[in-house]
């Protein structure tokens, strides 16, 4: 089995190589988080209708799609986790948000509805870190008054493969929890202390459904498919908020982009009474100085089609779109540092 | 060329010696080709096991040279701080194969038996068939029939009796001892023993049949019952190709990926209980490969890739070595 992995990395990478090789201006080829997936291919589907330009999305993960942009081998790479200033210019690259989403918790406790169960970031966190083990423990009871909670020992759910999701979520407990960011740390994937392993937000989502009394993490579109039972989480400014749309937004729209360089900022925990506390960014990279610079220009122009007229198919995926002075910022940033 | 100067010398009467000759060398050449093509066909197997193994070596060389041997008895597997080892998922393949062994051995012998020796004959060939189809079913459809099905039902009625009635005893208990889950070790072990099952047991049904039938009713004349002509005539006429479909079968177990992703609980830690969540080889790889970010995660997986082939080996080996004591005392008898 090993074998064919290796070969099929190997195809990938051949595949790549020869749709660059081969193909039109108009065609452009990107590569990254599978996470965006979804709202990239339905855009390029409209683009190309529209414009008669081609989009070619792999969708092989954040770490492939940097690995590719950096080998110049894709016109675009996209990550869920924003590259450092110092990188990107080490590279030559140019970093800017796509889309953004969200991650919640969900849990599968009898008789608990969406949105009833109330946690905060460190409880989330001493939860995962197997300090608290039952629901009906006093710290998870002082918080919800009025819900009776099981005494049934919590089973903890997360991903397996390493995943942008995975990045945001453990990137908001390191924020709230000084033990969690020094016993576990943050990345696409970590050393998890307790639980069970599901492959893809769909393997948690299952996980979550048919494990009783456990609690895990999806995107937010996974859990309201699944019709999972998530929780409301209390953000930075002390409210507790109900993952939605307009929460995600409003914590895209608090964030302080403007003093972030080259976009490095990750939108966990964000400010503002009505933010989502676990809102995730999609990034895309491209060079500032394309050897091609016929197709850069393309891929920009797909970007700047996608940020202008492709919001509402963004929001039908569960995606939410860019809050409008950041699409301004970015075609500033574009302005002012692509090079075409 | 041996069976052609034999015939030339043989005849008394000869031909002119040209056209012999000729004749021979023709022989001789066409079958210089088959020989070579063969061997070119036999090597090739060599060349690509040779090769692969290899690549997968040279791929993993960073994480052996980070690691050192401490790689190989390591329980840490931390993308975080650059710390891998391979101890878990090298466990877990061994134990989920093993465990798959344990069920698929005899149940695939029982099935072979009474196919071949105990079922009407109306019967042989449909069941023979299903077998067939079994063994044609995608992995990834045994893996999600073993997450929405199995898994429940293991999470309700299995591992709750197994940890109430075998959890104490004093030997086996630790291993039944655990939350009910409903996915771990022992899920994925019986999984992949559903999943060995059609390849172990038409293989057997297949030797079983060639079993000379004389050789079977001179049994019966001499008053056998079916249970004695099984094991004193059928199992030791064709023991050596039953082990090489167990061999396949255990192949399949060690390497498996899909399915044993979807159940196994994929979570990086050792625990003595086949209740709780553990990792294969292969699983982790399959799952971890995306998204590996750094070059010593990426090397530290293909050299789980290099790991697996070892794993296989030895196994392998192992098997093989039992089989040979094995025919020494059956001589020495």
């Amino acid at each position: 089995m090993s074998i064919s992995i290796k070969l099929r990395a190997v195809a990938l990478g051949l595949a790549t190589v020869f749709a660059v090789g081969t193909t039109q201006a108009a065609d452009i080829t990107g590569a990254g988080a599978t996470f965006v997936y979804p709202i990239l291919s339905k855009w390029s589907d409209t683009y190309n209708k529209e414009t008669g330009n081609k989009i070619n999305y792999q969708s092989i993960g954040s770490g492939g799609g940097i690995a590719q942009i950096k080998a110049g081998t894709v016109d675009f790479g996209s990550s869920d986790k924003p590259l450092p200033p110092e990188e990107l210019e080490a590279a030559g690259l140019a970093q800017f948000p796509s889309v953004i989403g969200g991650v919640v918790p969900v849990v599968n406790i009898e008789g608990v509805t969406p949105g009833q169960l109330k946690l905060t970031g460190p409880l989330i966190a001493d939860i995962f870190l197997g300090k608290v083990t039952k629901w009906n423990d006093p710290a998870i009871a002082a918080i919800n008054e009025g819900l009776t909670l099981p005494s049934k020992t919590i089973t903890i759910v997360h991903r397996s493969d390493g995943s942008g999701t995975t990045f945001n979520w453990v990137n908001y407990l390191s924020k709230v929890s000084p033990e969690w960011r020094e016993k576990v740390g943050e990345g696409t994937s970590v050393q998890w202390p307790y639980g069970l392993g599901g492959k893809g937000n769909e393997g948690v989502a299952a996980y979550v459904k048919q494990v009783k009394n456990s609690i895990g993490y999806v995107e937010l579109a996974y859990a309201v498919q699944n019709n999972m039972s998530y929780a409301a989480v209390k953000n930075a400014a002390g409210k507790f908020i109900i993952p939605s749309d307009e929460t995600f937004q409003a914590a895209a729209a608090h964030a302080d982009w403007k003093n972030a360089q080259d976009f490095h900022l990750i939108i966990t925990n964000a400010p503002g009474e009505d933010s989502w506390p676990i809102a995730a960014t999609n990034f895309i990279l491209m060079y500032k100085q394309p050897k091609d610079a016929t197709r850069s220009r393309h891929a920009l122009d797909f970007f700047k089609w996608a940020l202008e007229n492709g919001q509402q198919q963004a929001s039908e995926l569960h995606f939410v779109p860019l809050p409008k002075d950041l699409v301004e910022q970015i075609e500033a940033y574009w302005a002012a540092q692509i090079k075409l | 060329m041996s069976v052609n100067t034999g015939t030339t010398a043989g005849e008394p009467l000869m031909r002119p010696m040209s056209a012999e000759t000729r004749r021979a060398h023709r022989d001789a050449f066409s079958d210089r080709i088959f020989r070579r093509t063969v061997a070119a066909a036999g090597l090739f197997v060599l060349l690509v096991l040779g090769g692969a193994a290899f690549s997968m070596l040279w791929g993993g060389r960073d994480a052996f040279l980070t690691f050192g041997p401490e790689f190989l008895w390591s329980t840490e597997w931390d993308a975080v701080n650059h710390r891998f080892g391979a101890l878990v998922p090298i466990y877990g393949t061994i134990v989920t194969a093993l465990i798959a062994m344990i069920i698929a051995v005899p149940v695939s012998f029982g099935i072979a038996v009474y196919l071949t020796e105990v079922a009407p004959t109306w019967l042989r060939t449909p069941v023979g068939a299903a077998i067939e189809l079994l063994a044609g079913i995608p992995s990834i459809i045994y893996g999600m029939w073993g997450l929405f099905v199995f898994v429940p039902f293991m999470g309700e009625y299995i591992s709750p009796w197994l940890n109430d009635n075998i959890g104490e005893w004093p030997i086996l208990g630790p291993l039944f001892r655990g939350p009910p889950l409903g996915m771990g070790m022992l899920t994925a072990g019986i999984v992949l023993a559903v999943m060995v099952i059609p390849f172990i047991s038409s293989v057997m049904r297949e030797v079983f049949l060639t079993v000379p039938t004389r050789l079977k009713e001179s049994a019966y004349a001499l008053g056998s019952t079916t249970t004695e002509v099984v094991w004193d005539v059928v199992l030791p006429y064709t023991r050596s190709a039953v082990i090489g479909g167990i061999f396949l079968g255990l192949g399949r177990a060690l390497g498996e990926t899909m399915a044993v992703t979807f159940v196994l609980g994929n979570a990086h830690r050792l625990s003595a209980s086949l209740l709780e969540p553990g990792n294969s080889i292969a699983a982790t790889i399959a799952n971890e490969f995306t998204e590996a970010d750094s070059d010593i995660y990426l090397s530290s997986l293909i050299a789980l890739g290099f790991l697996l082939f070892v794993v296989t080996f030895i196994v392998l080996a192992i098997a093989k070595l039992m089989l040979s004591r094995l025919n020494r005392q059956e001589f020495a008898k």
